[in-house]
């Protein structure tokens, strides 16, 4: 489970970190012959991956064809002049891989800090609650309580509708990041808190105690490290929750502003059913997050299979 | 029973105000107002008349305590943006939500629980590994995908409308017809409300019920002579009920969060869209009045689906931990 979902984190991690190297194009690179070009299959010729290019077929209908007597290589393996979509190209002939990987940074990029952000903030306001018990713990457990109850878009959207509608990318990074954070940790808090509330009795953190350990040490040191797979389970759990949640807010139009790549503003642009069915191409962010999705749930259906065996 | 029943209601009332009142404090602090729109088309004076006239250069906590007083009435103010009362609004697009989720969550139980049965009570197969199959990646379609692929499908293949809930002049048909017409706009929304629920109820309901055909009363059934299926259902089944009850009370919040992209998406005119839409617009006293719609329907669904668990399983009522 661990080894597994560190792998996972680590491919997104590279995949958005490397996205200038790995993109073909650049995300805003509009090709303006190209609005809505198919993608074109890659063949092998010789040792080259190539494709055929493509011509205009017929401008009413926007139908392109490929021409089958000149080949052209991929991006990736040398300059030719003529761009190559293999995923197809959007309404204003921007490469929709490009921009799918460009939006990896933003979509998944987002939703690590703020995964990592309601982690952290959740295990420690967890963790103090559990460790102090009383008021504090009553305290925050029922703030935390409140929050769960919330269907958790209504508040993101709420949070976000109230500040001003039109903001620069970075700001909206930082809002929705803060915004996520505030919703998330909660689910974190709440296991933390039980565990912590066990743990803390225990001999090993009365044997800390006795040696003089200070609180903030007992509960970093030694109560925190019995919550790892807790708070490993919940991360995986939040990852996907806040890749939706994002591309909810984008697809309305209250996340990041057009131009910057994101998977929710790239399924904005396509959401219209007429556009969908002629270039069903342009919902490749849709089938980027599925596969996140899926692969979280099949990380955790793991660990329930192998719960399920050691009764 | 009484007293868990008092403290519920309690509690219910008491998110309705809050979330009522913070979405009304919140939308009034923001930047901007209601009359934004016309910033550009009116001159300052005219937009300071215009503000004078909906109300809204009073200050925060008059404007607030006159809303408070209406509200206890059920008097929830004008929406600025339709110029109607807020709880008619309010009603027709709370019913309509309310149709969807309703047709969801039947969906949802109708095929969830019968295959999680399935599954659950065997161990190897080729039905069994299909039906995983199909529900792990049910699990992964979230609303936001889920509707935008099936859009996608009834576009492609014409079986459905692709969006809204009826026709054009829809409206104005009788009975019969327009049940017919909501009757093929409902299955896509629905289905990409329902499909990710539908599966976490069969993975919920296959564990359940391989746990409970564990117990030795259902052995001891066996042993009496009963037939495996009829020890599954009358012995197994409402042993694992109570897991999957419990499921219900968290669905009911999933289904509304769904709904509201569901509905923008597939334009269902429910309430989470007019919740948007008044969000957009500052419309104060709309968007105080879907808060409170809503957290009126969570508070009710957690409670029904809390009555289910107390009738199944006697502990729950008590505040017992169970």
């Amino acid at each position: 489970m661990i080894r597994r979902t560190a792998i996972f984190i680590g491919v997104l991690i590279v995949l958005a970190l490397f996205a200038p190297v790995l993109a073909p194009y650049d995300a805003g690179e509009a090709f303006r012959d190209f609005l809505h070009a198919p993608p074109m299959r890659p063949h092998l010729e010789g040792a080259t991956p190539v494709a055929h290019p493509l011509v205009l077929a017929n401008r009413m209908e926007q139908r392109f064809e490929a021409d089958r007597s000149r080949t052209v290589p991929l991006p990736w393996f040398g300059e030719s002049g003529v761009p190559v979509f293999l995923l197809g190209a959007d309404d204003f002939g921007r490469d929709v891989l490009s921009r799918l990987l460009y939006g990896a940074r933003t979509s998944v990029g987002l939703a690590l800090v703020a995964t990592f952000g309601a982690v952290l903030i959740g295990a420690l306001a967890g963790a103090w609650a559990g460790y102090r018990g009383g008021w504090v713990d009553e305290a925050i457990m029922r703030v935390a309580d409140f929050v769960l109850v919330l269907p958790v878009i209504y508040v993101v959207l709420v949070l976000r509708a109230v500040l001003p509608l039109v903001l620069p990318a970075t700001t909206v990074f930082l809002l929705v990041s803060v915004i996520f954070i505030l919703v998330g940790w909660p689910f974190v808090a709440k296991g933390v808190r039980g565990i912590v509330a066990v743990e803390r009795n225990r001999e090993y953190v009365q044997a800390a105690q006795s040696l003089g350990a200070g609180h903030a040490r007992i509960v970093v040191k030694h109560l925190l490290p019995a919550c790892a797979g807790h708070l490993l389970v919940q991360a995986t759990l939040l990852l996907p929750a806040f890749i939706l949640a994002e591309a909810t807010l984008s697809f309305i139009g209250l996340g990041f502003p057009d131009p910057i790549a994101s998977w929710a503003t790239m399924l904005a642009d396509a959401g219209n059913y007429n556009a969908i069915a002629r270039f069903p191409w342009t919902l490749s962010p849709a089938i980027a997050i599925f596969a996140i999705v899926l692969a979280t749930n099949l990380i955790a259906s793991q660990r329930d299979s192998r719960d399920s065996e050691s009764y | 029973m009484g007293r868990f029943l008092l403290r519920r209601l309690g509690f219910a009332l008491l998110l309705v105000f809050v979330v009522s009142s913070a979405a009304l404090l919140l939308t009034r602090l923001a930047p901007g107002d209601f009359t934004i729109d016309q910033a550009l088309t009116l001159d300052p004076a005219a937009r300071e008349r215009l503000r004078a006239e909906l109300g809204l250069d009073q200050p925060l906590a008059v404007q607030y305590l006159s809303w408070l007083r209406g509200a206890v009435q059920f008097d929830f103010g004008r929406s600025l943006l339709y110029s109607r009362p807020v709880s008619t609004l309010l009603s027709e697009r709370a019913l309509n939500t309310a149709v969807l989720a309703t047709a969801a969550l039947l969906f949802a139980t109708a095929i969830g629980i019968p295959l999680g049965i399935y599954t659950g009570s065997r161990r190897r197969g080729l039905g069994r590994s299909i039906v995983r199959v199909l529900s792990v990646l049910g699990i992964s379609m979230p609303p936001l995908i889920g509707s935008l692929m099936l859009v996608f499908i009834a576009a492609r293949t014409g079986w459905f409308p692709v969006g809204g809930m009826s026709s054009a002049g829809g409206l104005d048909l009788s009975w019969g017809p327009w049940l017919a017409d909501l009757a093929t706009h409902l299955p896509l929304p629905a289905l990409a409300l329902g499909i990710p629920l539908a599966a976490s109820l069969e993975r919920l309901q296959s564990q359940a019920i391989a746990a409970a055909s564990h117990e030795q009363f259902v052995t001891a059934s066996r042993a009496r002579g009963l037939a495996r299926t009829q020890a599954l259902l009358r012995h197994a089944w409402p042993v694992s009920l109570r897991p999957v009850l419990g499921l219900y009370g968290v669905m009911v919040a999933s289904l509304f969060s769904g709904s509201f992209i569901v509905e923008v998406v597939t334009s269902w005119p429910g309430l989470g869209r007019l919740m948007f839409e008044a969000l957009r617009a500052r419309d104060l006293f709309l968007v105080a009045g879907c808060a409170a719609t809503g957290a009126l329907f969570l508070a009710l669904g957690t409670l029904i689906a809390d009555l289910l668990l107390a009738y199944t399983d006697p502990r729950a009522g008590s505040g017992e931990r169970a």
